[in-house]
């Protein structure tokens, strides 16, 4: 096995960066802005980037605590980790509940009487929060984060196969896959239905990001960059732009012969659909071979804000699903025009970019000892 | 294209001088309905002077709510609707739509509907309770195929609606996905789709209808219903009139 590279590759930053933008922006509800985002030029979206990228990270930083201190240290690692997400996951929950009962409160047009059902589960809060605490109930656009929390409390076992058997541990993670797929495992949801990202079909992008940090990326790199392969790339992701248009031109879908669009679909975000996961292979093959890991622009300031935001993933997630939130509620209490629309993506990009920077600042802060304060537990311990 | 410019004609011929401003008003959104596939069993009962439509949908098309009147949603409209556009034909609206009514348990429902009704054709309106509900979108469109290949197999035809635009509840209920389950599935079965999602945020963006209002009167809501019942008519009416490709095919 490759020894994994030592300095941390800026691109990874760089694409989480620009996919927790583009979640951003894909979840203000009719956002024009939004018309710039991958989902509609393909199958994937940033969500797949933001996965596979997740699990790279993930095992590049707690790969090397694992070597490092054992697996209990790693493990414990993880696990803290994972309780820092549900815990930002819960915040993000009480933030909606308050929009909600605000929303409640204040429109009540007969017009909507149907769409006033959501406030039903203002109605129980003993089933609704406790649903949510297990997870289960999950509102619209809050579907990632319990997902990285289940592939983050099952990481420390993955992680420990990964670096003793890479390849047992990637067979494991495409045969769970299959399985999830051939026998529809997910995991229960309230009031009905299943996880909408299904956590044992997605684990696959986290789990093949993981084995990519770990020394799969070194093992592909010469099948990624044969020409045999980056043309099947370019032409697949031709071809998913050609089908995405039929969504947006109906009368194009007539072009599509019936038994294809029976096979093709449907492309199942729930359970990641292989066409989605083949065309964000087709982006990844593409992007490591125009943008080298030592690409001088990774250094410039242009690109500093995005890498910023990818380096404080977590925290700057859950500020973009906030952000969205407030960004729908400013446009429909002031504006909705479209320049309301740019202007309330705009602000809040730059919002997220500040607040990376001001992260950043205060990590390098409270690393530096000189400055550290004595006694950090009694001030509250470390976070 | 040509379909386009049909549905176009319709609306200039439909929207006769007698109409107040409103009703021109709501045309705006004319180009979203289109008369795309033919509704042959309409057509049919249109000649035989007698025209039964089966409404099955949930709480909106109801008008229901604190003190709302049946006979004011879009279903009781529709019948005015249509019986001005067809003279000579007797026409009935029948609703049978019931609140928080998923579509899967409303295609239970279809399946019985169809045998004991028999309507011309069928006008399914669904997606928001499911929205809410969060079903699995894949889920919601098997039932919506099921039940429109029920509705096909007895010898109706059917028009799928698919849920209102709610640009206050947005961030709240996804219904994006529902909406578009529906358009897919109509395509797949070559059945009229009346856009009522795409129609409303039309209404919405151009100032047609201030659906942000957060007024507890009926009256907007009575006018939207009002001009849903006329674009409706149109689509039914102008779909009936398209000749019958599937003669030809089978």
């Amino acid at each position: 096995m490759a020894p994994p590279p030592v300095e941390r590759d800026l691109r990874l930053d760089l694409f989480r960066g620009i996919a927790l933008w583009l979640i951003f922006l894909d979840h203000i509800p009719s956002n024009i802005v939004s018309w710039i985002t991958i989902r509609n030029y393909g199958f994937s979206d940033a969500t797949e980037i933001f996965v596979f990228i997740s699990g790279y990270t993930a095992a590049f930083v707690y790969g090397r605590a694992m070597r490092d201190r054992g697996f209990v240290v790693a493990a414990a690692r993880i696990l803290k980790r994972a309780w820092q997400v549900y815990v930002a996951h819960i915040f993000l929950f009480v933030i909606y509940l308050a929009e909600i009962a605000y929303v409640s409160r204040s429109f009540e047009n007969p017009l909507y009487a149907e769409e006033m059902g959501i406030f039903d589960f203002l109605r129980q809060p003993d089933v609704t929060l406790y649903e949510a605490l297990l997870l289960k109930f999950k509102p619209a656009n809050m579907d990632v984060l319990p997902l990285y929390i289940v592939l983050l409390g099952t990481f420390p076992l993955f992680l420990w196969v990964l670096l003793r058997r890479p390849m047992l541990a990637l067979a494991t993670s495409v045969a769970l896959y299959v399985a999830a797929l051939q026998f529809e495992i997910n995991l229960p949801a309230y009031p009905e239905g299943t996880w909408t990202f299904n956590p044992f079909a997605w684990q696959l992008l986290f789990g093949f990001g993981a084995w990519c940090a770990v020394g799969g990326a070194g093992r592909l790199s010469g099948f990624m960059r044969s020409p045999v392969v980056l043309s099947l790339a370019g032409a697949y992701l031709a071809f998913s732009l050609a089908i995405v248009l039929t969504w947006y031109f109906p009368r194009l879908g007539h072009l599509i012969p019936k038994w294809f669009s029976d096979w093709m679909y449907p492309i199942d975000k729930t359970n990641l659909d292989v066409l989605r996961f083949v065309h964000f292979l087709s982006l990844a093959v593409l992007t490591v071979r125009f943008i080298p890991r030592d690409w001088p622009a990774l250094r410039s300031m242009w690109l500093r804000p995005a890498i910023v935001c990818g380096q404080h993933s977590l925290e700057i997630f859950c500020l973009g699903v906030f952000l969205a939130f407030a960004a729908h509620f400013v446009m429909v209490q002031v504006s909705e025009s479209v320049s309301a629309q740019v202007l309330s993506s705009v602000i809040g990009i730059v919002l997220m970019v500040a607040v990376a920077w001001l992260l950043s600042w205060y990590k390098n802060i409270e690393r530096n000892p000189g400055t550290r304060p004595p006694d950090a537990d009694l001030a509250g311990g470390e976070v | 294209m040509k379909s386009f410019i049909i549905a176009l004609t319709g609306v200039f011929l439909c929207v006769s001088p007698a109409l107040a401003g409103e009703q021109e008003d709501c045309a705006v959104a004319a180009h979203l309905v289109t008369a795309d596939y033919p509704l042959p069993r309409v057509a049919r009962a249109i000649a035989q002077k007698e025209l039964k439509v089966v409404v099955v949908g949930s709480a909106s098309s109801l008008l229901a709510g604190p003190g709302g009147k049946q006979e004011a949603a879009y279903p009781t409209r529709l019948e005015a609707a249509l019986s001005k556009r067809l003279p000579g034909v007797k026409v009935t609206v029948a609703t049978f739509a019931k609140p928080r009514t998923t579509a899967d348990s409303m295609e239970e429902d279809i399946e019985h509907l169809v045998q004991t009704e028999k309507p011309a054709v069928l006008i399914w309106q669904t997606g928001t309770v499911d929205a809410i509900r969060r079903i699995d979108p894949e889920d919601f469109r098997t039932a919506i195929d099921q039940g429109v290949a029920a509705v096909l197999a007895a010898d109706s035809d059917v028009i799928l609606m698919n849920p209102q635009y709610s640009p206050r509840t947005e961030s709240m209920i996804e219904v994006q996905p529902y909406a578009d389950a529906m358009r897919f599935s109509a395509l797949q079965h070559e059945v009229p789709l009346f856009d009522r999602f795409a129609v409303m945020r039309q209404w919405g963006e151009l100032g047609t209808f201030d659906l942000l209002d957060p007024t507890k009167k009926t009256d907007m809501a009575e006018r939207v219903h009002q001009c849903v019942a006329e674009l409706l008519a149109d689509l039914i009416v102008q779909s009936a009139k398209l000749p019958n490709a599937h003669d030809n095919h089978q």
